[in-house]
């Protein structure tokens, strides 16, 4: 389990986190949803600790991320997965070099052993056999799953995913979203995806935070989502042409 | 201009922090060793034997007198090319093809998050990335610079002889002449210097990018031109304390 505590953020004189607090439990897919510039990105890169936040305290099953100095951390960001927005894959390695990256810095296994974990996750996101093919020679989607892959080489306890259907297409993106959401219930991983994608939150938000202005304005689930009466949330929800027409339908 | 240099000076400590496996880093050394030297070889030999013939040319033309022997025509270039000609040119030419690609590749890998993926796995991004680099600047740039010695003098026997401006007996018989091997420590500690400011300042602004394509060049860009300013400075510094 995550959890967070009032968060706030700043960058210069620009507040873009006002005191967000919140628990992301293991084994379901937790969301951070919100509009272009919410703040739902930084407050994903303070969680993981690549932005310092100017207040609040981020735990993970009780350890204190925050306060800790860069050798202490390294033990839990070997337990960190994280899936980049547009994938992060290093450009001049092989898929199977991406993949085997982690597993070459931070483990003693034997080549073999190591090749049979790459090809496993590879297996899991279904890319079995494009072990020699180079990033530029994937499609976004495979982009994407390739990070999938190198995010759960090391078998994480936390998986953050950061927009994980940006530019991809409507079929794309939901054979991404159910890869994120098995993984999670495989392997009762603390799942945290930032998206603002509607397909995401109908269909895999166990947990939804929705950011506004770089505040919590409302928490739930994608059962609750559709029935509130939260302004800022039915206009971020029903933004679209096809939500109102659906909310109207039904 | 301070802010920058605390940084750069922060970010140095960050480099020489102990490697998380010394297997990967060694790896990543030889790459970047093939590359700085290697790489360079060619474009270093074409500018240093043309340097070299030059310079004997020049000589040639300013040292028109019955009073001075020829054989001075060797001796100063020589001298100027251990001194002065091989590490600083061979430098600021690196400076422009080495300094520019490691601003350009880590300012890349910056923007695309894959720095931000390395700090996410646990990794040391500024050692992975960077100590590997300055290690090779630092062996390889020596190198490249003996062989710019090697080529200039060569240079400059051919550029002499060619001409007529110089007989071979006398050009050999000038750099043969009063050699003073203290020389060459001067230069090799100036190419040692140079190879570790091109890798790191170069690593610095590309480190540190914030933006896309349109930063990424302008970062590339700010660390040649300091890269420069920094060579001679430090050229100046060295020849001050060792001269």
């Amino acid at each position: 389990m995550i959890e967070i505590k009032d968060i706030y953020k700043s960058f210069d004189d620009h507040e873009v986190l006002k005191g967000i607090s919140g628990k992301f439990e293991a084994g379901i897919t937790n969301l951070i949803i919100g509009g272009s510039g919410s703040g739902k990105t930084t407050l994903l890169k303070c969680m993981v600790g690549l932005h310092a936040p100017t207040h609040g305290t981020v735990l993970y099953d009780g350890r204190d991320f925050t306060r800790m100095n860069f050798e202490q951390r390294i033990d839990i960001r070997k337990e960190i997965g994280m899936l980049f927005q547009g994938s992060a894959l290093f450009d001049s390695m092989t898929v199977e070099e991406n993949v085997m990256f982690p597993l070459n810095m931070f483990t003693e296994q034997k080549h073999k052993e190591k090749l049979d974990r790459v090809n496993f996750c590879l297996e899991r996101v279904n890319l079995e056999g494009k072990n020699k093919l180079y990033p530029a020679e994937l499609s976004g989607g495979m982009k994407k799953r390739v990070g999938i892959a190198r995010a759960i080489a090391m078998n994480p306890k936390y998986l953050f995913c950061d927009e994980p259907n940006s530019g991809l297409d409507p079929k794309t993106s939901i054979v991404i979203d159910e890869l994120i959401k098995e993984i999670t219930e495989e392997y009762n991983t603390t799942t945290i995806v930032v998206t603002h994608d509607m397909n995401s939150v109908m269909g895999i938000g166990d947990y939804i935070i929705f950011l506004h202005e770089g505040k919590k304005y409302w928490e739930g689930s994608n059962k609750e989502i559709a029935h509130t009466d939260n302004k800022e949330l039915n206009d971020f929800v029903f933004a679209s042409r096809f939500m109102k027409a659906a909310k109207e339908k039904f | 201009m301070f802010y920058n240099f605390g940084r750069y000076i922060l970010l140095l400590k960050s480099v020489f922090r102990k490697p998380e496996k010394w297997k990967i880093y060694w790896k990543q050394i030889i790459s970047q060793m093939n590359y700085i030297g290697v790489g360079s070889l060619g474009l270093i030999a074409i500018i240093s034997t043309f340097i070299g013939a030059v310079m004997t040319l020049q000589i040639a033309f300013q040292l028109v007198s019955d009073f001075i022997p020829k054989t001075i025509i060797g001796s100063v270039n020589r001298d100027s090319t251990i001194l002065e000609l091989s590490p600083t040119i061979s430098a600021i030419v690196l400076a422009g093809k080495i300094g520019s690609s490691i601003s350009s590749e880590i300012g890349t890998m910056r923007v695309s998050e894959q720095i931000d993926a390395l700090e996410i796995m646990g990794i040391n991004a500024p050692g992975y990335l960077i100590l590997p680099k300055i290690i090779s600047g630092v062996t390889m740039v020596p190198l490249l610079v003996i062989f710019a010695m090697f080529l200039s003098i060569t240079g400059g026997y051919l550029g002499g002889t060619i001409s007529g401006a110089v007989t071979p007996a006398e050009y050999m018989q000038g750099i043969t002449t009063d050699f003073n091997p203290y020389t060459i420590n001067v230069a090799l500690v100036k190419a040692v210097v140079f190879g570790f400011l091109i890798t790191s300042v170069s690593a610095y602004h590309g480190f540190y990018v914030k933006g896309g394509a349109l930063e990424v060049a302008q970062a590339s860009t700010k660390a040649v031109v300091i890269n420069c300013i920094s060579i001679l400075a430090a050229d100046y510094v060295i020849t001050q304390l060792m001269l």
